[in-house]
């Protein structure tokens, strides 16, 4: 994605959590971030083939990192493709995501990891990370060959979607990662509790008679992995944290120096279980939405970094199988394009600052698997998202880029919109041009 | 006051004035199932469908029987005989029956809320023959009926619902039904079987059986279903009969001219004792009755709409 061309990006309100938080101008030569000043404009007025971006009035931010979105290729073409995936990711701000294995086949193997990245070169718009699988087929038995996927360019490994039961595969998972420095995802859910379960366990499953995953389901599993993690001394993180509980633990072991890190879904801190009165299945994911207490919960634990990052768990579902019964209808929603606007609700309701709102989408997303973007220090890429904070819109599922439509947030009305979003030095997304 | 809506798919969101509303327009109905000539033609020319994709055969012959005694044509679908088999979405096969001219669907399906996506995706007039665990307001309506009549009325009642209610749609219609009535609500069960919050309904939760039953006007026994045994809700039938099977020892305990009455098809000696089920306290083939005659309340109140 390198190229020649010099951009400068003018008189925004630049924030590279930890580095900048103020009004300057960005310089990016050769694909490459080459400086964040003030009044950089002046020193270039006389330089030839400069593409000069006004940001007044905008947020100038590196681009966002997102751990864990289903991009379905190769095997579910007709919910994403790894095209239409990255389109929305950057049509939400994403130049990095990292694609869970949970495809048909598995990615398991080197060969699958290789499709990956051959499919987002070829589609040319965010950076695709593979996960790869913990176990072979993800089917909780045998370790994957974890050194191959590292080597392949595997960024973590997780059996997403089914969690690892036996925990002395997980254990032996654990260890055998930490060769590599790998971070272990586990998605924690006890498959026993949850068994038959739709909606979170609660008065609202009560009254609408929708068999119920309790809150216990997940956190059986966080003591769990949390435990594995200070034996086993490896990286854990833990996706979609949805309970008080787990936030709690999360925020425990965490005090404990126990080398473990957490995400939280957008969806899990901007609605409860009401959303699910209508049966409506765009409001059917896994962990499902929960109560006010632990909405409440998952907002205090970004405010005290209990918990490090937003990650959107984007789950593309084609329009007919949401449209199904609601226990029959597939768990996950997408989120890459409301993820920044369901954010920054947090920074309007005062429990983040936007620097700490805008590192949790950037900066501590990409150190939490140790990625060289999610800021705009000279010399890293150029992954840049230009935002108006201000303007406001309507999510409209016809004109979202994701290849389905399966948003709870349909209809909403967003404050927030990302108007530019640049990888390596290229525009790759313009609202102007878009819309 | 008419009856407005469209639909029926659960007691949760009707009013007291709307349930007393299809209870009144069902009492003129019983009359007609006791004549020689079983019918009226109150429904003549419309079309009723009956789309069953659980085994039914008391509901689905109730409300064949009050469709037809209603002079109206029907006709019943079944999983077996229809395109589900072949993979149709439900909603596709209710827009093909939309498109047929039927007039009324009811609809009985495993899934909670089914009736409700259908209703909201079609103009055909839905009525919910049971979804899942989440409601099944005609039986309610019925049982409605019946205490009404025996008891003259539902206010300030006491009744025990006693079984499984985190798996029935009869008890959350129920509850539904009889604490908008004005009647105070018990429910008994073991613990494995009270879904959670279950109180915010506005109903007592007991274990104990002897201690709930006492001094209760109505004892509404819920049938236990056999094939939930070694699910870890209950150890065995023999001990679930020893804590929550009415006897007629236990149902000394509650008031002296107490109704007994079930949703059937009953497990006699399991959670309802053989000499309870012929006894004088029984009502459970009223309820049968007065099921048939709030089908036709029902389906002539939704039609009159039109």
């Amino acid at each position: 994605m390198a190229n020649d061309t010099k951009i400068l990006i003018t008189g925004g309100h630049v924030i590279d959590p930890g580095q900048w938080n103020g009004v300057a101008d960005v310089l990016i030569e050769g694909g490459k971030i080459s400086a964040v000043e003030p009044n950089l404009q002046q020193k270039f007025q006389k330089v030839k083939a400069l593409k000069i971006i006004d940001a007044k009035g905008l947020l100038v931010c590196p681009g966002f990192v997102d751990l864990h979105v289903h991009f379905r290729e190769p095997g579910f073409e007709y919910k994403e493709t790894i095209a239409t995936g990255s389109a929305a990711a950057v049509a939400g701000g994403f130049t990095s995501v990292c694609c869970m294995p949970n495809t048909h086949p598995v990615n398991d193997s080197r060969s699958i990891t290789e499709f990956i990245f051959a499919q987002a070169a070829a589609a040319g718009k965010a950076r695709v990370f593979p996960i790869g699988a913990i176990t072979k087929g993800s089917k909780g038995e045998e370790l994957a060959e974890i050194g191959e996927l590292v080597d392949a360019g595997c960024v973590a490994v997780s059996d997403d979607g089914v969690p690892v039961m036996n925990s002395l595969v997980m254990r032996r998972a654990m260890e055998y990662a930490s060769a590599f420095h790998l971070p272990v995802i586990d998605h924690c859910e006890d498959s026993m509790l949850s068994r038959g379960g739709s909606m979170h366990e609660g008065a609202v499953s009560t009254e609408l008679g929708i068999p119920g995953i309790p809150k216990a389901a997940e956190e059986v599993m966080v003591a769990r992995n949390i435990a594995l993690a200070e034996l086993t001394g490896a990286r854990l993180h833990l996706p979609h944290v949805s309970t008080l509980g787990s936030v709690r633990m999360v925020r425990e072991a965490k005090a404990r120096g126990i080398p473990v890190t957490a995400e939280a879904c957008p969806h899990h801190f901007s609605l409860t279980d009401e959303a699910v009165r209508s049966y409506d299945a765009n409001a059917k994911m896994n962990p499902p939405l929960r109560t006010d207490e632990d909405v409440q919960a998952v907002r205090e634990g970004l405010r005290d970094n209990a918990i490090d990052i937003v990650a959107t768990d984007h789950a593309p579902h084609a329009v007919q199988e949401k449209q199904l019964e609601f226990d029959a209808a597939p768990f996950g929603i997408i989120g890459l394009e409301t993820a920044f606007p369901l954010t920054l609700n947090l920074v309007e309701e005062g429990i983040l600052s936007l620097e700490q709102a805008i590192a949790k989408l950037t900066r501590e997303p990409a150190q939490v698997f140790g990625l060289p973007y999610g800021t705009l220090v000279p010399g890293v890429a150029a992954d840049v998202t230009l935002i108006d904070p201000n303007a406001t819109w309507v999510v409209d599922t016809a004109r979202l880029h994701s290849l389905s439509r399966n948003t709870p947030f349909a209809g909403w009305t967003m404050k927030g919109k990302v108007v530019k979003t640049i990888v390596g030095g290229t525009v790759v997304y313009d609202r102007d041009e878009t819309s | 006051m008419s009856f407005k809506r469209k639909d029926l798919l659960g007691l949760a969101s009707l009013s007291q004035e709307e349930m007393a509303l299809i209870l009144e327009a069902s009492e003129p109905f019983k009359e007609v199932s006791g004549r020689e000539i079983k019918k009226v033609p109150a429904l003549r020319g419309k079309t009723v469908i009956n789309l069953f994709f659980e085994p039914s055969t008391r509901t689905r012959t109730s409300f064949e029987l009050a469709a037809k005694r209603l002079s109206a044509d029907v006709v019943n679908f079944s999983p077996s005989s229809s395109s589900v088999v072949k993979g149709e979405t439900l909603l596709d096969t209710a827009r093909n029956i939309e498109f047929m001219q039927a007039d009324i669907l009811v609809l009985r399906h495993s899934s909670a809320g089914a009736a409700e996506i259908l209703a909201r995706n079609s103009r055909l007039s839905v009525i919910n023959a049971g979804d899942g665990w989440h409601e099944h307001p005609t039986q309610a309506l019925s049982d409605l009926l019946t205490i009404q009549e025996k008891k003259g009325q539902v206010r300030d009642l006491h009744v025990a619902i006693v079984g499984d209610l985190a798996h029935s749609r009869v008890a959350r219609s129920n509850i539904y039904a009889l604490t908008k009535m004005g009647a105070n609500v018990r429910v008994v069960g073991p613990p494995t079987m009270i879904p959670l919050h279950l109180h915010r309904l506005g109903v007592t939760v007991y274990h104990d059986f002897d201690e709930a039953i006492s001094g209760v006007d109505v004892v509404l026994m819920l049938r236990l279903q056999l094939e939930r045994q070694g699910r870890s809700l209950f150890p065995s039938i023999r001990e679930y009969a020893r804590l929550y099977g009415l006897t007629s020892e236990r149902l000394q305990r509650a008031a002296k001219d107490v109704l007994v009455m079930h949703p059937g098809p009953v497990n006699r000696g399991v959670e309802i004792a053989h000499d309870v089920v012929d006894g004088s306290a029984a009502v459970i083939l009223e309820q049968v009755a007065n099921g048939v005659a709030v089908r036709m309340g029902l389906m002539y109140l939704l039609s009159q709409r039109n």
